[in-house]
């Protein structure tokens, strides 16, 4: 997809062994954005892993992405264990009322058969597609939801909170089956030909919940979970902060953290250094009203802060750009890191 | 006698530690001393306030803000039960979820304004701007909070502002997609924003004139 000599495999893993390879690596991640490249519905779209797989090589091409997303749309593992999707014609489509209504359900709870649930199928064939298309010339990244930040769809926040802090009993139940879940998902993924996965864990990150409630729960969850998925992550908290927990986010196992753009992405980057590779911060909601200008000075300002020394991607900060985006702004990103991106970075301040 | 400000700290060491039966001791300690209305306002609001100012500060986490809301709650109903007349005389206010079934915010905002003495409906999650426009109607709400996760729903709330716009109800919004785009409420065409429980309080005691 890219034409010069570095592919975006190779100048991704160059920025994940925190070196500087030829130019800052750019993570769009687009999903719903490719209905409107095949003039589809986003329902539409993502009813068949054909249209993802046209979508994204579409996308990637047009944008000169360094990846892609073969991510449908976060309620699914939501369907595949029986819960509801509620689909919009301008945004991804939303979990339902919670199909755990009443905390005793947890100790009933099934766990679904990710690598044969039908739901799923379609992911795998979308990955195994795109696997045959780039190869290994740019990252495949699949996605799972955390075992930990799972049941916020399951059962809602206010009854998932109040069983991690009350009731011990369900909440171990609860994370022994999400947990299987995800490994199979993650692993099947994989075995589709993701090159790596993004673990998705907003409840993890500090503006959900404290520190020392994260190591005794999130944080053990991501490690053993991440340790028994067979290939690399990246762990992503839609937007939470998380600068208090960087060190103990390095030790669950995970290469790579998405990072909010409430924390300035200067001081993440020196809080990460040689430990997590940053992977940021555009504001994903803000960026619909961004302008010509304003989209080039704070892709600028971003590269500026956080790109020397390797160990950077520029990307949003929730870890999917709203539909609403325009072209015009992600092609204005584009072509601000392909002009002002390259390494040396030889961007002053102001 | 205790002095105000050591139970506020009492209270929003109680709180953080998710030390239940301590919070509910304090506050009815604090009911003991003045009315249970001027408990509620000085000493529960004060620390849910200090709580709420310091997630917004990176100190706190949301679950910090939202389990000390409903111990308060709880307590505060105790020492002003649902019926008590100090409840009453205030302007009808309802908040709900728009467009999407994410409940933590409006938990979090329903906890903290019970909590400060207001009584208001709870209309649910996955409103659309047809029920929504309905309720208004048949209960005569004039304070109308909604809190919404996902930017497409945040933006459906134009619809609903314009329907609502020959109707006596000030429309106020909150959630993720607000906190974001600071300008998405104006564009919305809400009469005003809270980022923490303490600004919607401000908004609401602006609203009914301070009337709990």
């Amino acid at each position: 997809m890219n034409t010069m000599a570095i592919t975006s495999m190779e100048r991704v893993l160059k920025t994940l062994g925190h070196q500087e390879p030829d130019r800052v690596p750019m993570f769009l991640m687009l999903t719903m954005h490719g209905a409107k490249e095949l003039g589809l519905s986003i329902r539409e779209y993502f009813s068949k892993p054909e249209h993802v797989i046209e979508g994204q090589l579409r996308l990637g091409q047009k944008y000169q992405n360094d990846c892609i997303v073969p991510f449908f749309y976060g309620p699914l593992e939501i369907e595949a264990f029986g819960g509801e999707v509620i689909w919009a014609d301008d945004g991804p489509p939303n979990s339902g009322e919670p199909f755990i209504r009443s905390i005793e359900q947890i100790n009933h709870l099934k766990m679904p058969d990710a690598r044969s649930s039908k739901v799923l199928q379609k992911v795998y064939k979308a990955t195994e597609g795109l696997n045959k298309e780039v190869g290994n010339k740019i990252p495949i990244i699949g996605v799972v939801m955390s075992p930990f930040s799972l049941p916020v769809m399951q059962m809602g926040f206010d009854k998932y909170l109040e069983i991690m802090f009350f009731r011990p009993d369900l909440f171990k139940r609860l994370m022994e089956v999400n947990q299987e879940f995800c490994v199979n998902f993650a692993n099947r993924q994989l075995e589709a030909g993701a090159t790596a996965i993004c673990y998705f864990d907003p409840v993890s990150s500090t503006t959900i919940i404290p520190r020392e409630t994260y190591l005794k729960t999130g944080f053990l969850i991501a490690q053993q979970t991440i340790s028994r998925i067979k290939g690399p992550t990246a762990t992503h908290f839609a937007s939470g902060r998380i600068m208090d927990i960087v060190d103990d986010i390095a030790k669950t196992g995970t290469a790579a953290v998405g990072t909010s753009t409430s924390e300035d992405i200067g001081m993440m980057k020196v809080a990460c250094k040689g430990k997590l590779t940053v992977i940021g911060n555009m504001n994903g909601i803000d960026m619909r009203n961004w302008d010509r200008t304003k989209t080039v000075h704070i892709v600028k300002d971003i590269i500026r802060k956080a790109a020397p020394g390797g160990g950077f991607i520029l990307s949003d900060n929730h870890g999917e750009i709203p539909f609403q985006v325009s072209e015009e702004t992600l092609m204005t990103i584009s072509e601000t890191v392909q002009t002002y991106g390259h390494y040396p970075i030889q961007l002053s301040d102001g | 006698m205790h002095d105000i400000q050591a139970l506020v700290q009492d209270l929003e060491r109680a709180l953080l530690s998710l030390n239940r039966n301590e919070a509910i001791k304090i506050i009815h300690q604090a009911s003991t001393q003045s009315s249970p209305i001027e408990a509620a306002c000085e000493v529960v609001t004060e620390a849910l306030d200090h709580i709420g100012a310091g997630w917004e500060e990176g100190r706190y986490s949301l679950s910090q803000v939202y389990i000390s809301g409903l111990i308060c709650e709880e307590a505060v109903d105790a020492v002003l039960p649902r019926e008590a007349p100090e409840r009453k005389d205030q302007p009808k206010m309802a908040i709900g979820v728009f467009a999407d079934y994410h409940l933590l915010g409006k938990r979090i905002i329903y906890s903290s304004l019970r909590a400060a003495g207001f009584e208001l409906t709870d209309l649910g999650s996955g409103l659309n701007t047809e029920d929504v426009v309905k309720m208004v109607h048949k209960q005569q709400i004039s304070v109308l909070l909604l809190s919404t996760l996902m930017l497409p729903s945040a933006l459906k709330i134009k619809e609903l502002t314009r329907q609502l716009k020959d109707m006596p109800v000030k429309v106020v919004v909150g959630g993720a997609p607000f906190r974001f785009d600071e300008n998405l409420w104006k564009e919305v065409g809400a009469y005003a924003t809270g980022k923490t429980p303490k600004e919607a309080l401000e908004i609401v005691n602006n609203l009914t004139g301070g009337k709990v």
